[in-house]
């Protein structure tokens, strides 16, 4: 089944009111099938995050189709935007993103409050979430009382809550030591296992060599799509 | 569901204020001040219009008095030959009001000339006023022994008087004074009654009539006209002045409060018929009570006006903290947006953050404007009344401030694109 459909999309920034266009996407083609597990590679202005933006439903593309699950996303607007990060999407970030005055629960059922769930249906999908992650000791703490692979597996954890049909990861190691990092990366190996399809941003081989398809960019289109 | 999600929000906004909750109290203090100063200052307001309104209350708002005025040197209609100054109100006004005036209750018709009174050695100078028997009715006067002269002593022009409390002091300082005779222009009144004390007011208008009452000797109206005659001649250092005044002052008192100012209008209008000059004067407490309810209502109206300067000035620094709170948490906005967060979300956490620390200082400030004024009164003798509304409108007051003052942090907050406030560091 057919997660992600993108065709010619494009995606163009007006710098300096509009005198200079600059084409972050210029045309790109990309099918994703439930359960993948890809790497977004390339270098530094290739297009990397505002493709990761565009699938996150944080950005719409200047041109092109986006189907997610079957609808049409490309031209929604910011209510129905939400909407769809809600209920479709999990997050993860290089810098953990949590909220630091709530505590390891609490930042785990954040994305259940916007989908309007009732405390205690969340607080339940949350606690099994900690365990998951490994993490159930630590449930009262608040995030700066944990270490950086912690609060990467809250985050983990987070991205999880909803269900989503699509995790997306921005290096999710980038601020992590080696160890660590491989503890997550291991995280998301189980969840692949597991059915979850991934994206992730990266340029680290490492992580790459885990994704079951590479896909490189250069300048706005895609310049190599390899499957390991 | 959605008294549910109320709940949660206010939750998480609580949450959040006491993160920071040394700059959290200190932002709501403006608000509690604010708050504070307006029910305090209507407090106090509305305690000062309560005590003058008792004051004219006092002087009987169911009465008009009269007064005779005396002209001006160039306006007097004297009788030059006779060196006799002829003017104020006449007997025949008082049987005219009466007569045109069915709704009045009772007409007091009142006299009186200074006078050298003497007991025994002892001597003062008085006040004698001459009136009728519902003199203390009509004033409210009470008396501390003896009794008021009647209508029969008033028929039989008997030489009784009944004394003030300032006389009785001076006049019989250790001895009883009822029965005794006092000597004024050679006759003697015997003392049949002494007035009650009657308190030390300063207002300018009572201080004529109530210290006059103090010292004041009363004697019977019809016996004051057979034996003094109308004619008070006065002697000054170089001068000498005879005056012919048939009555001082005629007090009406009408049954009703709605027949006040009809009343004053009926008797203005009868006095003007019957005096060539203007040698009278109306004054008709209730309008002075409604004069003084009036700027009673604009002093609190002023006092409110000034709290409420400070509770906007509450209301902005709440604003500040709340936009440089929003500038603060860009990052937080962001995460909370990328996680499913819509921007009526945003909206109704920053307001809400607003709301709980603007209801909060309300309360607070309810409890400061209440305590303080009644700390006050506890050591002064100022006068404090708290009203239900003046509570729930400066309540109110600080709701709408959070509200007002709150929507634009929010509305900047929500306006936030999340790709740039996840990026911000």
């Amino acid at each position: 089944m057919t997660i992600i459909e993108i065709s010619q999309l494009h995606k163009t920034y007006s710098l300096a009111k509009g005198a200079i266009q600059v084409n972050a996407l210029a045309g790109i083609d990309l099918q994703l099938e439930r359960g993948e597990y890809i790497a977004i590679m390339g270098p530094s202005g290739s297009g990397k995050s505002t493709l990761l933006n565009v699938l996150g439903c944080l950005d719409r593309p200047t041109q092109g189709r986006y189907l997610l699950d079957g609808a049409d996303v490309a031209q929604l607007d910011d209510n129905a935007l939400s909407d769809v990060r809600s209920k479709k999407l999990g997050f993860i970030f290089q810098s953990y993103n949590l909220l630091p005055q709530l505590t390891v629960l609490e930042n785990i059922e954040v994305p259940l409050y916007y989908q309007g769930r009732s405390e205690k249906e969340s607080r339940i999908k949350a606690l099994e979430l900690a365990e998951a992650v490994g993490l159930a000791d630590r449930i009262r703490h608040k995030p700066t009382e944990l270490s950086g692979g912690q609060q990467q597996r809250v985050a983990v954890a987070r991205a999880l809550v909803n269900d989503p049909v699509l995790i997306l990861a921005d290096e999710p190691t980038g601020n992590l030591d080696s160890k660590t990092g491989l503890e997550i990366l291991d995280i998301m190996d189980r969840l692949h296992s597991g059915g979850k399809t991934l994206v992730v941003v990266t340029h680290d081989d490492g992580i790459a060599g885990r994704a079951k398809r590479i896909i490189q960019l250069r300048d706005g289109l895609i310049e190599s799509d390899t499957r390991n | 569901m959605i008294l549910f999600r109320l709940k949660r929000t206010i939750k998480l906004g609580v949450k959040s204020l006491t993160r920071h909750m040394l700059r959290s109290v200190l932002t709501m203090l403006g608000m509690v001040f604010g708050v504070g100063a307006v029910v305090a200052m209507l407090a106090v307001g509305e305690g000062a219009s309560y005590e003058s309104q008792e004051r004219i209350k006092r002087l009987g708002s169911l009465k008009i008095i009269i007064n005779s005025v005396k002209l001006s040197a160039d306006e007097e209609s004297s009788d030059k030959t006779n060196f006799t100054a002829i003017y104020g109100l006449k007997y025949t006004d008082a049987e005219i009001i009466q007569s045109t005036l069915p709704q009045a209750d009772v007409i007091l018709r009142m006299r009186s000339v200074r006078k050298d009174v003497f007991y025994r050695n002892r001597q003062m100078n008085s006040n004698i006023i001459s009136t009728v028997p519902w003199y203390p009715g009509v004033t409210n006067q009470k008396l501390e022994k003896g009794r008021f002269f009647t209508s029969i002593d008033m028929r039989s022009k008997l030489p009784v008087c009944v004394i003030g409390a300032a006389v009785e002091k001076r006049l019989f300082p250790c001895e009883e004074s009822l029965r005794k005779q006092v000597v004024f222009e050679g006759n003697a009144f015997s003392v049949i009654g002494v007035l009650e004390s009657a308190g030390s007011e300063s207002d300018p208008e009572e201080t004529k009539e109530l210290t006059d009452v103090n010292s004041a000797i009363l004697i019977p109206l019809t016996t004051s006209l057979e034996r003094f005659g109308d004619i008070r001649m006065e002697r000054k250092t170089g001068s000498f002045t005879r005056e012919q005044v048939e009555l001082h002052r005629i007090i009406v008192k009408v049954k009703r409060v709605e027949d006040v100012v009809k009343a004053s209008d009926v008797i203005s209008g009868v006095l003007a018929k019957t005096h060539t000059s203007k040698d009278y004067e109306i004054i008709v407490p209730l309008e002075m009570l409604e004069e003084i309810r009036r700027s009673a209502r604009m002093f609190s109206m002023v006092l409110g006006m000034i709290a409420a300067i400070s509770l906007l000035v509450g209301g902005i620094g709440i604003m500040n903290i709340m936009l440089a709170s929003v500038t603060e948490r860009t990052r937080e906005i962001g995460i909370r947006r990328a996680l499913g967060a819509k921007k009526r979300d945003i909206i109704i956490q920053f307001l809400s953050e607003t709301m709980v620390l603007s209801l909060v200082g309300g309360v607070l400030g309810l409890g400061l404007g209440i305590g303080m004024p009644m700390l006050i009164e506890m050591f002064t003798d100022m006068k404090i009344i708290f009203t239900a509304w003046s509570l729930i409108l400066s309540f109110s007051i600080s709701a709408v401030v959070g509200l007002v003052f709150g929507l634009y942090p929010a509305w900047r907050a929500a306006g936030m694109d999340p790709i740039e406030a996840l990026r911000h560091e």
